[in-house]
């Protein structure tokens, strides 16, 4: 059952255009990866998905609805929450804090403070630290745990192994599973292609702003993602 | 000279202007907006205070009962109706809005309630005052006004660092637009922190208006005061407001009793003293 | 690139049509030269000083909008320059005895001179608490001159009568020469703020205006160009200070220094007119004045329409009057924009 899909969609900054007619779903708790170049688009399409853009009220469908235009606290309310690029922690706030401002939506499900703690054990001894005080590891896995408070039903993660040490990011990824049980779908956006494929069932290549290449993890050939990737 | 009680007259005056102060404080940290209004909005409580007393013969603290929350509203309504749509342009909209409307506040009050000067009548509170030592007696309506000062301001930090609300507009004054993805509605959280903001301009008013002259033309000066504190205080802490205003308060005393034409000078220059040798001011909050 | 506004498209299109728009353009400059410059020889007293005082106003507008709307320093403390203006000058008179008129460039020195270290120490504030801050300076400044009982103290001096005289032996020559100076002093301005925005220095300034940060990674020194507008335009109202009061023929702290006078009004002028536009002054003070000779029998009814107008052309029409006008006829009064010659042929500097 396709929890998200989108139809043609398009999005600029400005006058400049960044996304030509993307087509994408994903099916309830599905795991589909976003992988493409810098500049591809993938960031401006999370982007785009969970209302940090304008966009066109039909080009997104969301559970059947039409979320295009919705301004981002409505769209989290609804079940979609995303991990943005770069973290963005609050500075003032600490861990804990941090977390707990993820639930402000209180929307119900299985994801608490407690659980987030331990799926991320570390984090718990850390609860008072200034959220950015913390290692780049542990500030992705606390922008995780946000995401997660708010239980939603599709999690984007965007670019989460960024500027992470390779142990670091296998850490990080073995979070994802858990999240997985729980019946929420996932997508990822990566530029490490490997990572990518092993973590998503599906994925979805972008170049400037286009998909060039889609299809199952298990059967792709990895020379036509070289090629779609580059742009070749 | 007895500069002692120079002194403590002078910090307890500034107990007042850091009541004017925490407002601004708190709308600026949340959302980078300076409302040039304010000072204009303390005076409109005080004159909302002047219409219940004389209407309904309240006493005037006890006016704060109606008071506060009609500020409150007001802030919202100001905030949500019109000062969000100013947000996010640069610093020329907010400024040039809230001028006007700062212009239009001072003449309608003007209209409303003449340009006659007004002055609120608390009884013996005024005048009664406590011996601490021999030679030095504080009024106990400006003991009133510290224990007010320190406590709103003790549950305003209380506020945005203990509960959810204050974790959300601190938040928001660090990255407005990640605080959406929490589900947040920033047009409705700004427009809470203005209520707040109003709401407490509102007991400085009324606490203003027992203990000041104050006419329709009064709030350009409370807001160069409030402004003046939350600088030498230092942003973004709400303590060092309280003490900032103290300065002013200080300040203005010393130079006052040199000279009344030096009262309002020396507390400019106090201003200008802390911005030339602590341009962060003396207890800025550790930036990250 | 249609337009839908179809007789303001022709007229327009009328008018960049006809054959050498600059030699019309010199015709225009001509005409209103000759209309000005005639002006004492068939109006009356009155006339001339609303002329005198549209002048001064006209002049603080251009620069309060070079400063705001290009710079990005939004300053409500120009009154302090203004008054400086008027208190150098009346200090001059006083002390030397020499004629006023030897007092009007002085005026706009010494601003100047004040100028750099104020700035200094307001340029430790931004946005916001820069306009409070130079707010409080000429607080000061008021203050101040109030102490000062050389000049008067609260109540302030008038002009002495030898220096009134030494201006112009009879009252009607007086009025004409400080009519041709305030022309003088507004086409001196205006040439200033023109000159700077069509050079190297005005595109540093746009540049910084739309965003510091940016500009400062293109090498552009901001605090050298912010410094030099300031004092530049301290300089400029120092010197219409010096007029104004020159006019008035008497000095107090509270009018030298009003805020609602130098700044207020100013501001609301500008946001009307078209802040951060070239011609936004002109159009903002022709219709300040005109508000204020149709509604300020209206006395505080009349201030809070203005704050209330100036509110809704900040929210509306932020470009104001000029930048609805020029958006539907695609014109171009003084042109300071460079564009691609293939994309906008007409739009070429004079």
């Amino acid at each position: 059952m396709t929890l998200l899909s989108t139809h043609g969609l398009t999005a600029h900054y400005g006058d400049f255009q960044a996304l030509f007619g993307i087509d994408f779903a994903i099916a309830a708790g599905e795991a589909v990866a976003l992988i493409g170049a810098n500049g591809a688009g993938k960031s401006t399409l999370l982007r785009a998905l969970c209302g940090q853009l304008a966009v066109n009220k039909d080009h997104v469908v969301f559970d059947g609805a039409a979320i295009g235009g919705l301004s981002a606290d409505k769209i989290v309310q609804r079940g979609l929450a995303l991990v943005p690029e770069g973290r963005r922690l609050f500075p003032s706030l600490n861990v804990e804090e941090n977390l707990r401002l993820g639930a402000y939506a209180k929307r119900p499900g299985p994801w608490n403070i407690d659980r987030v703690f331990s799926l991320f054990p570390v984090l718990k001894d850390r609860r008072r630290v200034p959220a950015t005080a913390l290692s780049g590891g542990q500030q992705q896995m606390v922008a995780i745990g946000r995401a997660l408070m708010s239980n939603p039903r599709l999690l984007l993660c965007d670019e989460i192994s960024l500027g992470l040490a390779p142990v670091v990011v296998k850490d990080v990824y073995a979070a994802l599973p858990a999240v997985r049980a729980e019946g929420t779908a996932v997508v990822v956006v990566e530029q490490d292609i490997g990572q990518a494929i092993r973590f998503a069932e599906r994925f979805y290549c972008l170049c400037e702003g286009r998909v060039v290449l889609s299809g199952r993890s298990d059967t792709v050939n990895r020379d036509a993602i070289r090629q779609a990737y580059f742009g070749l | 000279m007895d500069w002692i009680n120079v002194l403590v007259q002078g910090a307890l005056a500034g107990a007042l202007y850091a009541l004017f102060a925490a407002g601004l404080s708190l709308v600026f940290g949340v959302m980078r907006l300076v409302n040039l209004a304010h000072g204009d909005l303390i005076v409109l409580a005080a004159y909302l205070a002047f219409t219940l007393v004389s209407g309904l013969g309240l006493h005037p603290l006890l006016t704060m009962i109606a008071v506060v929350p009609l500020m409150a509203l007001l802030g919202y309504a100001l905030q949500r109706g019109l000062l969000n749509r100013t947000l996010g342009q640069g610093i020329l909209p907010p400024l040039l809005v809230t001028f006007g409307l700062s212009i239009i506040l001072q003449n309608g009050m003007m209209e409303v309630f003449s340009a006659n000067t007004r002055r609120l009548q608390v009884g013996t509170l005024e005048v009664s005052s406590l011996q601490i030592l021999p030679g030095l007696s504080v009024g106990w309506y400006p003991l009133l006004v510290l224990a007010v000062a320190v406590v709103l301001i003790g549950l305003l930090q209380a506020l945005l660092y203990r509960t959810r609300l204050g974790a959300a507009l601190r938040a928001t004054s660090d990255d407005i637009e990640t605080v959406r993805l929490m589900g947040i509605d920033s047009r409705h959280l700004f427009a809470v922190a203005t209520g707040l903001a109003l709401a407490i301009a509102g007991i400085a008013g009324v606490l203003m208006a027992a203990k000041t002259n104050f006419d329709p033309m009064a709030g350009p000066s409370r807001l160069i005061y409030a402004y003046e504190a939350v600088i030498i205080g230092g942003m973004g802490s709400l303590w060092g407001t309280l003490a900032g205003g103290m300065v002013v308060g200080i300040a203005q005393a010393v130079g006052g009793a040199f000279d009344p034409g030096w009262q309002l000078l020396a507390g400019h220059l106090a201003f200008l003293l802390v911005l030339v040798a602590a341009p962060r001011g003396l207890f800025p909050r550790a930036v990250n | 690139m249609s337009n839908t506004n179809l007789p303001a498209a022709s007229l327009a299109a009328a008018i960049r049509a006809l054959p050498s728009v600059t030699a019309m353009r010199i015709a225009f400059v001509v005409a209103v030269f000759l209309f000005f410059a005639s002006a004492p020889l068939w109006s009356d007293r009155s006339v001339l000083h609303l002329a005198i005082e549209m002048a001064t106003i006209l002049a603080l507008a251009m620069l309060w909008n070079l400063l705001a709307g290009y710079a990005g320093l939004v300053s409500m403390g120009q009154q302090a320059f203004v008054g400086l203006g008027g208190y150098v000058m009346f200090a001059f008179v006083q002390e030397t005895g020499l004629s006023p008129l030897l007092g009007v460039p002085l005026s706009g020195l010494v601003a100047a001179l004040v100028a750099i270290p104020t700035a200094l120490l307001l340029f430790r504030l931004r946005g916001p608490y820069f306009a409070v801050g130079s707010w409080v300076v000429a607080e000061v400044y008021r203050l101040l001159s109030s102490q000062v009982t050389l000049l008067g103290g609260g109540s302030g001096i008038s002009l002495p009568l030898s220096a009134v005289r030494a201006i112009a032996p009879d009252k009607d020559v007086r009025d004409i020469v400080i009519y041709y100076i305030a022309m003088g002093v507004v086409c001196g301005t205006w040439l200033m703020t023109w000159t700077l925005l069509r050079s190297r220095f005005g595109l540093a300034l746009t540049a910084i205006r739309d965003s510091e940060s940016a500009a400062a990674s293109l090498g552009v020194d901001t605090k050298q160009v912010k410094l030099t507008v300031y004092i530049a335009t301290a300089f400029a109202t120092g010197i219409v200070g010096s007029l104004i009061f020159l006019g008035k023929l008497r000095i107090s702290p509270d009018a030298a220094f009003s805020i609602q006078d130098w700044t207020a009004d100013i501001i609301f002028s500008v946001v009307i007119g078209g802040i951060g536009t070239v011609e936004g002054p002109f159009f903002g003070t022709a219709v300040y004045f005109l508000l204020r000779w149709a509604f300020s029998d209206f006395g505080s009814w009349y201030l809070i329409g203005l704050g209330a107008t100036a509110i809704g052309f900040m929210l509306l029409a932020p470009n104001g009057l000029w930048g609805l006008l020029s958006k539907h006829m695609r014109l171009s009064l003084f042109p300071i924009r460079r564009l691609l010659d293939s994309v906008h042929r007409v739009h070429d500097p004079l």
